[in-house]
């Protein structure tokens, strides 16, 4: 029983976290909001020089080919430095989805994957449980649901009408389009499977990227009030204040090994992979939520405005929390599974 | 990362499992706050003693079986699913034993451990006074030093089995002059001594599980006092960290309230019109997951020799207030019947979740109270200026 990451994949999220301090400041992120397309080449081009958009490609495909444990450190610290791409859509379910594609469609995985890996290609991944597809309008490719089918489309076949949200960085489109057989790329006997790994791969990536903004929340509380004075001190010296941040560090505390759990079923495909996810969604949702009210409230007025840094990170939590299946979703495969005839519950099933 | 049992923990728990399943009494014990119930979990300590399971983390020759923390978490899981008594002497064997394992002398650990192991002594705690709870650096209890003996003066409140108990472990200040966490010593004594008088305090439920003791000139010999003159708040404070915390609340009790409480919602679920419950049941079986996985993790890193710091004043928080809201649902989910007391004829057996529901409340206010844990996590392990 041991939960410790490998030495190597704690060594390379290290350095990706020393690479995002620099390249993805509050500063920067600022101005990325601010433009157009509200993405960034040059961005992009260093998440690609750093391997990120490789991690999950295959070898053969010019890839890394890491697994789903390996990304949950980098969700992560994705999460904490609310890095404005929608690297994840491309890199770790876009690629979860071409990979496992039918054989016959080799030619789909040699044409994209490559590029992939080389971070030349962004794809958008569009499933019903989200009501927007993020990136689509930056899409070379979108991945539509149509039941449990797989379609692959290009920009001259969709209708895009941009949806804006709250964060800034989320560039959210609704996708208008008609499947047919040309679109398809895979049937709804196998794809049903691939969508579920999808949803559970994109929950859990949530989930990570949750956990990552709680404690960047929570570090800006902190710097804040250690800061702040009034009535001669410092305000993170009263109790009121310590108690705010303190129950975020609750949260977060309980919420990682519940990541680190669903992580692990999914890289081995357990049968209770969903179960496990969905309850690191809401775990990691509601410490998310909790850190944001509490850091907002520690840094008084100067948490509602536009110039502090918080609200970065604050609608990244409202928005994440969500997408890829809200509350409620993720509540009721929870209590399908507990609330099952037979269900194995109780001391010693907790790794069964 | 491996989260899965080796086939030696296998074993292990099928070990226990079985032993468990021979010896469990069928009919439930009486409250160890009672005498009789006293008596009958004494009784209990003895067999499961006699099995050598009493305090399976302990080092052989003194009465365990030299387990480690996983094997530890196994025999809790499986004594807490097999519904076996509560441990009346778990002052002594998850509060008293790790400080004594780290301070006590070789003749210490052989006076104490094996009657321990065996409840032949049950153990009572004098750590808080009238004028020292939360402020437990407040103790005004002196033990002054005679010759070969403390004399002991003053008074302890809140003592945790001290009714029926056989001897107390506690903080006493052996420097008059001295103030704060200056000049206490950890004294170990027989309830027995002339000179103390125990005045039952009746709880919540009308049991005394506490009392308060009061020493007239009581003589204790120098050699039970553990760790060195004066050095006594260290000595308390060593092991009052995770280990301690883990071993007071381990999350097998709290994985068996959450299954408790699915078959409670599902045996009510037609009569339940409050749609926030199912809800509150999903969240207590994640929380009391969380609660277990978070333990195992520590449990893993504690075994490789890593230092568990601060961080541990979260688990109180967390098991504290998931016990509380498991209790808070049941109590909700049975509605007029809840107020119902064990033994009501027409009641149908549900007063232990009443019986929970008020053990509950004390949870966030024992063992240092929620406050004061949420000022460690602060200023220990967030950094806030004091």
């Amino acid at each position: 029983m041991d939960f410790a990451f490998k030495d190597e994949h704690i060594a390379f999220s290290d350095s990706i976290r020393k690479f995002l301090m620099v390249e993805a400041a509050p500063e920067w992120l600022r101005e990325i909001w601010e433009t157009e397309t509200g993405r960034s080449r040059e961005l992009r081009g260093k998440l690609a020089e750093q391997g990120l958009t490789a991690l999950s490609v295959p070898e053969e495909f010019g890839g890394i080919g890491a697994g789903d444990l390996e990304w949950v450190l980098i969700h992560q610290e994705l999460g904490y430095y609310a890095i404005p791409d929608s690297l994840i859509d491309t890199a770790y379910l876009a690629t979860y989805l071409l990979n496992r594609l039918p054989a016959a469609d080799a030619s789909l995985k040699k044409t994209w994957l490559p590029k992939i890996a080389d971070g030349s290609a962004r794809i958008a991944v569009g499933h019903p449980v989200n009501p927007m597809v993020a990136d689509a309008q930056n899409a070379d490719l979108i991945l539509m649901w149509h039941d449990d089918e797989v379609h692959a489309l290009t920009k001259d076949q969709v209708k895009l009408s941009f949806n804006p949200s709250i964060d800034m960085s989320r560039r959210l489109y609704k996708v208008s389009w008609t499947p047919s057989d040309a679109t398809r790329i895979c049937p709804a006997r196998l794809g049903k499977q691939l969508w579920d790994g999808v949803l559970d791969r994109a929950a859990l990536a949530g989930a990570a990227q949750l956990v990552g903004l709680t404690q960047r929340m929570l570090d800006l509380g902190i710097d804040y009030s250690a800061t702040r004075k009034q009535f001669g001190k410092p305000i993170g010296s009263f109790q009121a204040v310590k108690h705010h941040l303190a129950d975020v560090a609750v949260k977060a505390e309980f919420a990682k090994p519940v990541l680190y759990r669903a992580a692990y079923a999914t890289e081995r495909e357990q049968a209770r992979r969903g179960v496990y996810v969905s309850h690191a969604k809401l775990a990691a949702g509601e410490a998310a939520w909790l850190g944001a009210r509490k850091s907002m409230q520690v840094h008084g007025a100067m948490g509602y405005t536009w110039e502090t840094d918080l609200q970065m990170f604050m609608k990244r939590a409202w928005a994440l929390d969500a997408a890829w299946g809200d509350r409620a979703f993720h509540k009721k495969r929870i209590a399908d599974f507990i609330l099952a005839d037979g269900a194995r519950l109780g001391p010693g099933e907790t790794f069964a | 990362m491996r989260l899965e049992y080796t086939e030696r923990q296998n074993k292990f728990r099928a070990e226990i499992r079985e032993w468990l399943a021979a010896n469990v009494p069928k009919q439930p014990l009486q409250s160890f706050d009672t005498e009789e119930g006293f008596r009958q979990h004494r009784e209990w300590e003895h067999r499961l003693n006699g099995g050598h399971w009493s305090a399976v983390t302990w080092p052989e020759h003194l009465g365990g079986r030299g387990v480690d923390l996983i094997e530890w978490l196994i025999f809790e899981e499986e004594y807490w699913r097999a519904g076996a008594p509560l441990r009346v002497n778990q002052n002594g064997i998850f509060l008293l034993a790790p400080t004594l394992m780290e301070y006590g002398t070789e003749e210490q650990k052989k006076r104490f451990l094996p009657r321990m192991a065996a409840g032949d002594d049950i153990w009572a705690q004098g750590w808080s006074e009238p004028g020292a709870g939360s402020d437990m650096a407040a103790i005004r209890c002196k033990a002054i030093r005679d010759g070969d003996h403390y004399v002991i003066n003053g008074q302890k409140t809140w003592s945790t089995r001290a009714v029926w108990a056989d001897w107390l472990f506690g903080l006493f200040r052996s420097d008059p002059d001295s103030v704060r966490h200056h000049g206490l010593t950890f004294v170990l004594l027989p309830l027995n001594l002339p000179g103390i008088t125990i005045r039952p305090i009746k709880q919540l439920n009308g049991l005394p599980g506490f009392a308060e003791i009061f020493f007239d000139n009581v003589r204790v010999p120098v050699e039970n006092r553990m760790g060195e003159e004066g050095q006594g708040w260290n000595v308390a404070m060593a092991t009052a960290g995770f280990e301690r915390g883990l071993m007071l609340r381990s999350p097998g009790r709290f994985q068996q309230t959450a299954k408790a409480l699915v078959d409670l919602y599902k045996a009510e679920e037609k009569n339940v019109d409050d749609c926030s419950l199912r809800d509150a049941v999903v969240k207590s079986w994640m929380d009391a997951e969380a609660y277990t996985l978070a333990t195992y993790a520590t449990a893993g890193r504690l075994r490789k020799g890593e230092h568990i710091g601060p961080e541990a004043s979260t688990n109180k928080i967390f098991w504290s207030e998931l016990d509380l809201s498991m209790h808070e649902t049941a109590m909700r989910l049975l509605g007029p019947r809840a107020e119902l007391m064990e033994g009501s004829p027409d009641g149908g057996n549900i007063g232990h979740w009443l019986e929970g529901f008020l053990f509950a409340q004390a949870g966030p206010i024992y063992a240092g109270s929620n406050e004061i844990q949420r000022n460690i996590i602060a200023e220990r392990m967030l950094g806030l200026p004091r």
